[in-house]
């Protein structure tokens, strides 16, 4: 049960929530309770529920059922606003920012009532150095790094002196120093008597800073326990509902050299983009490297520029040894290098169109889905239900639009196409992020035997518990610099940290 | 309360229903709108509606008025379809008629069956051109085309204005700002005796097949379709942008052009300065109306070649204002457009909490 | 060609009357778009404020009544704008131009009776001593009410936008309305209300034009002009006083080509009239030009349709 503050009574209370959207019960007979003062963990994974409660508490959804207390009292707020003045401020994982707009614009913004301009200035500044979390007011938000940003986000919370902090995946955009330095503020303002709602689904951090936890599965609470008091494997398993399988693993005879990347060099065309800096690589067949980093550091730039999104100087990309940098998206497929990128809808496939069109979209070339300019129809659908069978994605058939599949079918149903036109080279960005854990294993599965059958491969993830399972090389995406890759076997979770702090920049700095 | 819930696919049954059900709501309206303007509604919708259908010489007409518009809005529904904004096709269609004009004078005394064609072949060229324009203009500078081809209907009609009022002005006219009559050779042969209907009304019919053919068996139907949706992925599967506006607004510039070189050498017999009539706007109701699909459009061209129709027999017949057709035409793809909203939402009645 | 015809200071004075109605209808599109909506129908609301201004003139006299009657009548058209795009979802730019078709039909529709009419409504300013100063009197202080109330709000757009919070909320929802909404703002409000202020300022717009710049009913008289005010914007980079200076720069050019027809140059009048319409399609050339730049300067939200989900 959750720890009482001094007196017994709850900051907040929720009991027997209950929300419902077609479809989907997404919270049902959801009850904990915060103590003053208490960092209180909020745990699950993708789809558990979590984001449907918060935004219940900080008035953005209505419950269908039960209700909540602040302080003892009914607590119903209609809209955000009411939510900030009964003292609840949350500081979201998608940052709700401005990013045309200047730092304190922003943080008027989230305000119910905004001092005037100067004087806003003055107590972001004041604010944000009293808990170590130096900005500056005049700076055009788009300027600005992940971390920074989350901080404009803590700063607003802040400043309307909240007694629950609302805390949603904080650290997923962080590196673990910065989230080292958000664990200082998050204690301290727990001293000080606000209480944090923190919602997670990473454990070891859960074990370091929370006194409580309430754990959700399937929109229900499954448990509650003292963090301190449980390891990360019993968490976990109270998480997804079953015990742990022991990751497996591989057998590694690297190969020749399928793909290298020779000092590229590329300027962002986005206006707040990032500026890849004089990469270098070389995948062999049998490799899979793992590209780890926090999000925002030229992931996306470096899928585009591998995908032929982005054209670059013909000889910074050699695939097999010959020049393609020059090349567009499709001469690269039919040469046999594949890419299935981070977003699914709208990037990787086209919503409103089939799984059977959808095929068309890469496979048109190499999977002989189209001859001399006119579709074969047939030959599309036959080629998505191959994709469905041998991947298991669940659907209702394959003439179904791609929006209407969950987020982990169309991820199968993405990796499936790829890999189904058996690419030399695949590149695959976060490909299980947002995924279930059994859709996770498939595709994880399904990377593995596409290496060890002798192509390359490139996973570019967040996860570094994924990277550390599924890779043979790893290497560090920071601020557009790539780390030189290191095998798997002799790297430890200390040395990554590291180089997501920066590191890569350093060592590039050395070579140069 | 009604409340809207977005559906997981767009439904089929809708995108059908839809365009019928606009018709429905946009005739109902019309009654009141005849009412307000003093005139016996239900006579009013007999007039513009039924009795164009009963008359044999109106029917023909239907495929005088109806062939340039399929013709425009075939073209218009390809860049529609792709996110590209031609609304300059009154533009093309007085280019296209002006450069298929010039030729035929230019060969005001010779004979010969290659006339027409190359008309036709001028027309469209001169069409594609100018839809050019606005396709270089957003490639290379990024300029919006939407407002640089509108810009240029303008520029069209003064151009053709200017031209029937200096070169092409017809010498024994009496300083008159037209062109003289065409003969012949580059009149357009008449598909029906004792009618006007011309030889457009079968390219507009035969527009309508290869576009569906293009649309949805063709890769470049494909393309349109993709990009429209989802321009990342458009560009992910290999497929650029720059080329498919040119093809987009260049396509609907050659139907538009050849849609105004029809209109020149059919029933209008000349150039004169009014001869752009507003078929490159009136399409784009069109093309909405047919949901950017060939066959729709071929069904929606029908219909708004029923009311040009029935609209100029009510003119003379009760006396009704030329405009209210017009706004009868902005009436319907209103009443389309908004509960276009069925297609992809199902209303929900709220409950209160 | 006799150039002494040509008096600059009523070149001045007619360029002013001409960039007025273009500056009211970019003014009010102007704040439609930093909401984030493109309305492409300002042709259509104001030729709608135009008949509606006229038809008030010819029946009152009264300049004070059109303008407002003009302002409504462009309000009105927008309010069903707003109900489709933002209830009933619909696609912003086909719902433009059918605001524009639509529009232009109703007016002509409504002008009929007022085909080839004119109109007598004078309300120019004559301050004794001021107006009578030689050259600039009549510049500065000889015009009609609405001329300052064109700068006046100008001024008030700007500051609406830039310092005050409303206008912080407004700029908030056309740069990202997931987060505006995130935070609790309510992103279809504020953007039908930029919605309805921008049909108003179109209208208004319109009735200047039929009133005080020509005041004689011709069908579909906006030519055009609702497009270029659409074109001002972005040679605007959604700025308030650079939309004024595009909106005289236009107007500089409408009032050039019409003395040099008037002076019977060797140019056949129609190139002439081209002018205003190819200098907007330069104009856009020239600001586009700069991909990077004009991506910044647009509202990110720009014609992206909202829907909350939760």
């Amino acid at each position: 049960m959750s720890e009482r503050s001094a007196n017994g009574q709850a900051l907040f209370e929720a009991k027997s929530l209950r929300k419902v959207f077609p479809g989907v019960v997404a919270n049902d007979d959801v009850s904990f309770a915060v103590g003053a003062g208490e960092v209180h963990a909020l745990l699950g994974e993708n789809g558990a529920g979590k984001s449907t409660l918060v935004k219940m508490i900080y008035g953005l959804l209505r419950p269908d059922g039960g209700e909540m207390r602040l302080r003892g009292a009914p607590y119903a707020p209609a809209r955000p606003g009411e939510a900030r003045a009964a003292g609840i401020g949350m500081v979201f994982q998608h940052f709700s920012l401005f990013e045309a707009l200047t730092v304190a614009e922003n943080v008027a913004l989230g305000m119910n009532d905004a001092p005037r301009a100067r004087a806003l200035d003055a107590r972001i500044r004041e604010v944000s150095e009293a808990y170590g979390l130096p900005l500056d007011p005049g700076r055009r938000v788009g300027e600005l790094s992940v971390g920074e940003r989350q901080r404009i986000e803590i700063v607003r919370a802040l400043l309307q002196a909240p007694r629950l902090l609302i805390m949603d995946e904080p650290t997923s955009v962080l590196t673990p120093s910065e989230a080292e330095t958000l664990f200082g503020t998050l204690r301290t303002l727990a001293e000080e008597g606000v209480s944090i709602l923190y919602i997670s689904h990473k454990l070891e951090e859960i074990r370091a800073l929370c006194s409580a936890a309430t754990i959700l599965r399937g929109g229900k609470v499954s448990g509650r326990c003292d963090p301190r008091a449980e390891t990360a494997r019993s968490l976990a398993e109270m998480m997804i509902g079953r015990a742990l399988a022991a990751p497996k693993a591989t057998d590694w005879k690297p190969g020749a050299a399928r793909l290298s990347v020779e000092k590229l060099t590329l300027p962002s065309a986005e206006p707040f983009g990032v500026t890849l800096r004089s990469l270098d690589l070389t995948l062999r067949a049998g490799d899979v490297l793992g590209v780890a980093g926090v999000a925002g550091n030229g992931q996306d730039e470096l899928v585009a520029a591998l995908s032929g999104e982005t054209r670059t100087r013909p000889e910074a990309i050699r695939l097999g040894g010959a020049p393609i940098g020059g090349l567009g998206p499709e001469a690269r497929r039919a040469l046999g290098l594949s890419v299935a990128p981070e977003e699914r809808l709208g990037h990787a496939a086209a919503p409103d169109m089939s799984l059977s069109e959808n095929t068309i979209l890469t496979a048109r070339g190499r999977a002989g889905l189209a001859s001399r300019g006119f579709l074969r129809k047939a030959a599309a659908e036959g080629f998505a239900n191959r994709i469905v069978t041998e991947f298991g994605v669940r659907t209702a058939g394959v003439s179904h639009a791609a929006r209407s599949l969950s987020g982990g079918n169309l991820q199968k149903f993405v990796v499936g196409r790829e890999i189904l036109q058996k690419p030399d080279v695949l590149i695959a960005a976060q490909p299980t992020w947002g995924v279930d854990a059994g859709a996770a294993e498939t595709i994880r599965g399904a990377i593995r035997s596409l290496a060890a059958g002798g192509a390359a491969v490139m996973v570019i993830s967040q996860d570094l518990d994924e990277l550390m399972e599924i890779s043979t090389l790893l290497s560090v995406i920071s601020e557009g610099r790539l780390s030189f890759p290191v095998p798997v076997a002799d790297i430890t979770v200390e040395q990554i940290a590291l180089l997501m702090g920066g590191g890569a920049r350093a060592e590039a700095d050395a070579d140069a | 309360m009604l409340e809207l819930v977005a559906r997981k696919e767009a439904s089929r049954f809708m995108l059908w229903l839809t365009p019928a059900l606009a018709v429905v709501l946009t005739m109902l309206s019309g009654l009141a709108l005849f009412a307000l303007l003093g005139k016996d509604p239900f006579e009013a919708v007999r007039v513009i509606f039924v009795e164009p259908l009963l008359d044999p010489f109106s029917r023909t007409e239907l495929l005088v008025k109806g062939a340039p518009l399929v013709l425009i809005a075939i073209g218009l529904s390809f860049g529609f379809r792709a996110g590209i904004w031609n609304i300059g096709a009154e533009g093309q269609f007085t280019i296209g008629a002006l450069t298929a004009g010039a030729v035929a004078l230019a060969f005001w005394n010779v004979e010969g069956i290659w006339l027409l064609p190359l008309m036709a072949l001028a027309g469209a060229a001169g069409g594609a051109a100018w839809a050019m324009i606005p396709a270089w203009l957003r490639i290379r500078f990024n300029a919006n085309e939407i407002l640089v081809s509108l810009m240029l209907v303008y520029v069209a009609e003064l151009l053709l204005s200017a031209m029937v009022g200096g070169p092409l002005r017809d010498p024994d006219g009496f300083n008159f700002p037209e062109s003289r009559m065409f003969h012949d050779s580059a009149t357009l042969p008449i598909i029906i005796e004792g009618s006007r209907a011309h030889v457009g009304a079968l390219a507009a019919l035969g527009a309508v097949v290869i576009a569906y053919v293009l649309l949805h068996r063709h890769l470049f139907g494909f393309e349109v379709r993709l990009f429209g949706q989802a321009p990342r992925a458009a560009r992910f599967a290999g497929f650029r942008e720059a080329r498919l506006v040119a093809a987009c607004l260049g396509l609907s510039g050659a139907l538009a052009g050849l849609a105004g070189m029809f209109e020149a050498s059919g029933p209008v017999g000349q150039l004169v300065p009014a001869l752009p009539s507003g078929y490159g706007f009136t399409a784009i109701i069109v093309a909405f109306l047919g949901r950017l699909h060939p066959v729709g459009i071929l069904l929606a061209g029908a219909v708004m070649a029923l009311t040009y129709i029935g609209g100029e027999t009510a003119q003379m017949a009760m006396n009704l204002p030329a405009a209210a057709i017009n706004v009868f035409q902005g009436m319907l793809l209103f009443f389309l457009l908004g509960i276009d909203v069925l297609v992809n939402y199902r209303i929900r009645l709220r409950r209160a909490l | 060609m006799d150039l002494s015809a040509l008096n600059p200071a009523d070149l001045a004075f007619s360029l002013i009357v001409a960039a007025t109605p273009l500056l009211f209808a970019a003014l009010g599109e102007l704040v439609v778009e930093k909401s984030g909506v493109l309305n492409l129908g300002v042709e259509g609301m104001m030729i709608l404020g135009a008949i509606g201004g006229f038809a008030t003139a010819h029946g009152s006299g009264s300049l004070a009544l059109a303008a407002l009657a003009g302002a409504g009548a462009g309000a009105l058209l927008a309010a069903l704008f707003a109900l489709m795009t933002q209830y009933l979802m619909s696609n912003q730019v086909a719902t433009g131009l059918a605001l524009t078709l639509f529009g232009l039909g109703v007016a002509s529709l409504v002008g009929q009776g007022y085909a080839g009419q004119t109109l007598q409504v004078s309300a120019r300013l004559d301050i004794p001593g001021l107006t009578d100063i030689p050259v600039i009197g009549r510049l500065l202080f000889g015009h009609d009410p609405l001329v300052y109330l064109s700068l006046v709000a100008t001024a008030l757009v700007w500051w609406f936008l830039n310092r005050s919070r409303a206008g912080l909320i407004l700029r908030a929802v056309g740069e990202n309305h997931e987060a505006a909404h995130a935070i609790g703002y309510p992103v279809r409000l504020v953007r039908v209300s930029a919605i309805l202020f921008g049909g108003a300022m179109a209208g208004l717009g319109g009735a200047y034009l039929a009133v005080v710049q020509t005041p004689l009913w011709v069908e579909g008289m906006t030519a055009g002009r609702g497009w270029i005010a659409l074109a001002i914007v972005v040679f605007a980079a959604w700025r308030p006083w650079r939309a004024l200076l595009g909106a005289y720069v236009f107007g500089g050019v409408t009032i050039v080509q019409l003395n040099l027809q008037a002076l019977g140059v060797a140019i056949e009048s129609q190139y002439l009239s081209m002018a205003p319409y190819l200098v907007t399609i330069l104009v856009l050339v020239v600001i586009s030009a700069d991909r990077a730049r004009a991506r910044l300067d647009a509202p990110a939200c720009l014609g992206k349709p909202f829907y909350a989900s939760s």
